[in-house]
């Protein structure tokens, strides 16, 4: 390859994709780094705090696309106190200084600032696609600001941000002449938006294939909407909420005949009783449906409205669908490839899913590969069953709402059923545990877990050796997160060199002391250890025998973080 | 853990009660072998009824969970709290060094792992869109004092009973039926009916703590009444009980004999606090 002029080699680059790959490139020789860095479009950082804004920006002056991911995943759950850190405001001014041409920002657990949308919005000539996940941090003002100075924006994807809401009228900010339109996913926004605004930046917005609104959206705009967007692939519904008798409702059913492009669906947030009989035209073409919003659909029209959904491969529930539903779903959807079921709401006492509904599942459904499962119990002989039925599982991720349960035939520890699972998915990347542990399913992953590469643990294990089968058995392994497991410091130290190798690592309520932790950080200067409590003073920490809250280790070439509270100490 | 002495069990629960936030004895926690005693759980539960937020209670975090059977009531000298679980059929008590924090049964932070934007989506879906003011504890931008989550967001309101001068605050979220609210009302006033009495009658007479009891139907001497988004007072029982948890603004303990001296179901008399 030294032989051909760069500009070969550069065409050959542009086949390869994946950042894996890219980054792979980059280490052949010094050449190659180099064509690589000038040729790089796409960047993807899964830890916001391993680089320098700066040093990023220096390396790929092309940059185009950038994701971004902040707060450790424990984070979602409420265990990472408020101010922690994963501010996006760095990034966009160093973007902004070296006018890098930025086209495409993809944040995930960020704090983002209405002053961070403001400057994204007016720095980037070209800025096509903001992309939001579990964010925080900004108003609608923000996405104002967006809206209005973002001349070619083609995509504005908000997914479960909590964002405070000005009830302004940001969506009339998209100028007249803002005809670029694919995306526009705005269902997490709490408050009143400007309906007739909406209505024209549909008319006006021919390529717009994806929608999802908000629950402030009535039936008769959605029905006005759909008429002009009949080429829309993917809906979400706001609220669903009317009377099944009015001219409105009778509207929307035959408009709803004419949407047959559309392939996805999601929403209900709110939603009135035996109206989705509405849907059942569509149900034939959906691929992907999310009912895990609609808290206000009863088991039985669930399982109704799934029957006619013969094509469907990814499906999010909630559990009201019952284990009886999900013997429906195993009949009636060959093709589902990812299944999520969430936990209703604890007044609901709505019918629950077992270990039978996950069977069921499991022998209908044989391409499934994504599994999320909230459930009241689990046996060793369902995940047994479970495993020899489905060796396909990338993801499979069990939460038993009582975490330390055992299998309720057996009373034993589900040891065994998860140990099926590892055994039997060969290319199993992802695995969160619940149910009463010991150590032996620590053993079992260890030893066939072989692509394991983010691994979730509570309420799990009986001693070090558990953690130490992990850090020792799973070569691949990225991310481990731990909480309330009895490992301590042995576990922490023996392999530090392993941390080097992960992402990150994350243990709150476990037995790490402080001086471990300490220890640690000596040793690895490639590592920031920030432990913290519930938003206590980082002084409370005197002693090394101290068993320590919450600690979040991870490798950074960008030293320790100038931006963290004063609860949080980097050792 | 039977097999130790009183005073071993003792310190050890000392030891417990310190940052530890693990089950007692873990190394013997998971033998399963012969023991039933070892088992912090009753698996007798009804598991249909799992869904109010005591059952998540059942795992140990910030909180060591010793099976006591018969021993319960001695297990409180040694305990500050001891917080029996709602299922009447259950034989265990969950043992909390709650001397810091007041809890009714509360749930463990961040389990289940579902997201906050999840919890919240029951208790506004089907009804209009909720004022701004039960999002703020969403909102709460104060560095530090982001709330401790709780599945199903936690509604709390308050809680007064005639006599009492000190209120309390109840999280409707955490009970499933307007029996276990009673229940619950009867064990937060108990304690602090009897010490107002206490006090009243100059600490002569230490009555036992009666159980206030007919809270519901009329029959007792105290009655459950509560205020709705409406500002009107009403009785607590006539409708469903979810369609109570979504109008429920505060509630009050009366004394049954003063009921029909308040004018039930008018803006204007404001409940005093």
């Amino acid at each position: 390859m030294n032989y051909f002029p760069d500009e070969v080699i550069e065409h050959v680059f542009d086949y390869v994709v994946s950042h894996s790959d890219r980054n792979s490139l980059s280490l052949v020789c010094k050449s190659w780094y180099r064509i690589e860095r000038f040729t790089r479009q796409r960047v993807f950082i899964g830890n916001c705090y391993s680089i320098s804004p700066e040093r990023l920006v220096e390396r790929f002056p092309d940059l185009k696309s950038l994701t971004l991911k902040g707060k450790p995943h424990f984070a979602d759950f409420s265990l990472v106190p408020h101010g922690w850190g994963g501010f996006v405001y760095p990034w966009i001014e160093a973007l902004a200084k070296s006018k890098v041409g930025l086209e495409e920002l993809r944040l995930k657990r960020m704090v983002v600032s209405d002053e961070s949308l403001e400057l994204l919005s007016r720095s980037f000539m070209n800025f096509k696609s903001l992309v939001l996940v579990s964010c925080e941090g900004f108003t609608t003002d923000g996405l104002a600001a967006v809206a209005a100075n973002c001349r070619s924006l083609r995509e504005l994807d908000l997914q479960e941000n909590e964002v405070e809401d000005h009830k302004g009228q940001w969506l009339s900010c998209f100028p007249e002449n803002c005809t670029s339109l694919v995306s526009l996913n705005f269902a997490c926004l709490k408050g009143e938006i400007n309906i007739g605004a909406l209505e024209r930046l549909v008319a006006r917005s021919p390529n717009l294939k994806s929608l999802r609104l908000n629950r402030s959206v009535p039936v008769d705009a959605l029905q006005r909407i759909l008429m002009r967007a009949p080429q829309l692939m993917d809906l979400g519904i706001g609220s669903f909420f009317h009377d099944l008798n009015s001219d409105a409702y009778a509207k929307l059913r035959t408009t709803i005949l004419k949407c047959t492009s559309i392939t996805s669906l999601s929403g209900f947030l709110e939603v009135a009783p035996f109206s989705l009989a509405a849907m059942y035209p569509i149900c034939q073409n959906l691929t992907s449906l999310n009912l895990s919003y609609a808290a206000g659909i009863q088991g039985s029209e669930l399982i109704k409205l799934i029957r006619h959904c013969g094509k469907l491969q990814r499906l999010w529930i909630m559990d009201c669908i019952g284990d009886k539903g999900l013997g429906v779903v195993a009949t009636a959807c060959k093709d589902l490839q990812e299944l999520r079921v969430f936990p209703s709401a604890p007044f609901g006492n709505q019918g629950a899913v077992t270990e039978k509904g996950l069977v069921a599942i499991s022998m209908g459904c044989r391409k499934l590969h994504s599994l999320l499962y909230f459930c009241h119990q689990m046996t060793n002989a369902a995940l047994i069953t479970v495993a020899k039925n489905c060796p396909n599982f990338i993801r499979f991720r069990l939460c038993i709402l009582d975490a330390t349960k055992p299998d309720p035939d057996t009373m034993q520890p589900l040891d065994e059923g998860f140990g099926a699972i590892v055994q039997s998915c060969k290319q199993l990347r992802r695995l969160s545990l619940s149910g009463q542990l010991t150590d032996q399913v620590f053993l079992y992953i260890g030893m066939y877990a072989e692509q394991l590469e983010m691994l979730s643990i509570a309420f799990a294990g009986e001693t070090d050796k558990g953690m130490l089968y992990v850090l020792n058995g799973c070569k691949k392994l990225r991310k481990l997160e731990i909480r309330d497991c009895p490992f301590g410091d042995t576990a922490l130290l023996t392999d530090i060199g392993k941390y080097e190798t992960m992402r990150s690592l994350w243990m709150s309520s476990c037995e790490v002391t402080v001086g471990a932790c300490k220890t640690l950080a000596k040793k690895m200067p490639s590592l920031n250890v920030e432990i913290f409590g519930e938003g206590e003073q980082a002084d409370c920490y005197v002693e090394d025998g101290q068993r320590v809250e919450k600690m979040y280790l991870y490798r950074t070439v960008a030293g320790k973080r100038e931006d963290a509270p004063e609860y949080v100490w980097t050792l | 853990m039977n097999e130790m002495t009183r005073n071993e069990r003792e310190s050890s629960e000392e030891r417990k009660l310190e940052l530890r936030l693990a089950p007692p004895g873990v190394e013997n926690w998971f033998n399963t072998s012969n023991n039933n005693k070892q088992r912090a759980y009753d698996y007798d539960y009804d598991y249909e009824s799992k869904l109010s937020l005591g059952n998540f209670l059942h795992f140990p975090s910030n909180k060591a969970i010793v099976v006591k059977g018969k021993e319960s009531s001695s297990s409180q000298t040694c305990c500050p709290k001891s917080v029996e679980l709602q299922n009447g059929d259950n034989k265990v008590t969950a043992v909390s060094n709650t001397s810091q924090k007041r809890t009714a049964p509360g749930p463990v932070v961040g389990w289940p792992p579902i997201r906050s934007f999840r919890k919240n989506l029951a208790t506004s879906s089907n009804s209009k869109p909720s004022p701004p003011e039960s999002h703020t504890q969403q909102h709460n931008k104060v560095a530090g004092k982001k709330p401790i989550d709780n599945f199903g967001k936690g509604l709390f309101v308050k809680i007064n009973m005639d006599g009492v001068p000190i209120g309390r605050k109840v999280d409707l979220n955490a009970y499933d039926s307007y029996q276990n609210l009673s229940s619950a009302v009867d064990e937060l006033f108990r304690g602090l009916l009897k010490a107002q009495r206490d006090s009243s009658s100059c600490g002569g007479n230490k009555e036992e703590e009666k159980v206030i009891s007919g809270l519901l139907d009329g029959s007792g001497e105290y009655t459950l009444v509560y205020e709705d988004n409406e500002g009107d007072r009403m009785l607590v029982g006539d409708v469903p009980w979810h369609m109570f948890v979504s109008t429920v603004k505060r509630l009050r303990v009366l004394k049954s004999t003063e009921l029909s001296a308040f004018t039930l179901g008018t803006k204007q008399d404001k409940i005093p606090t």
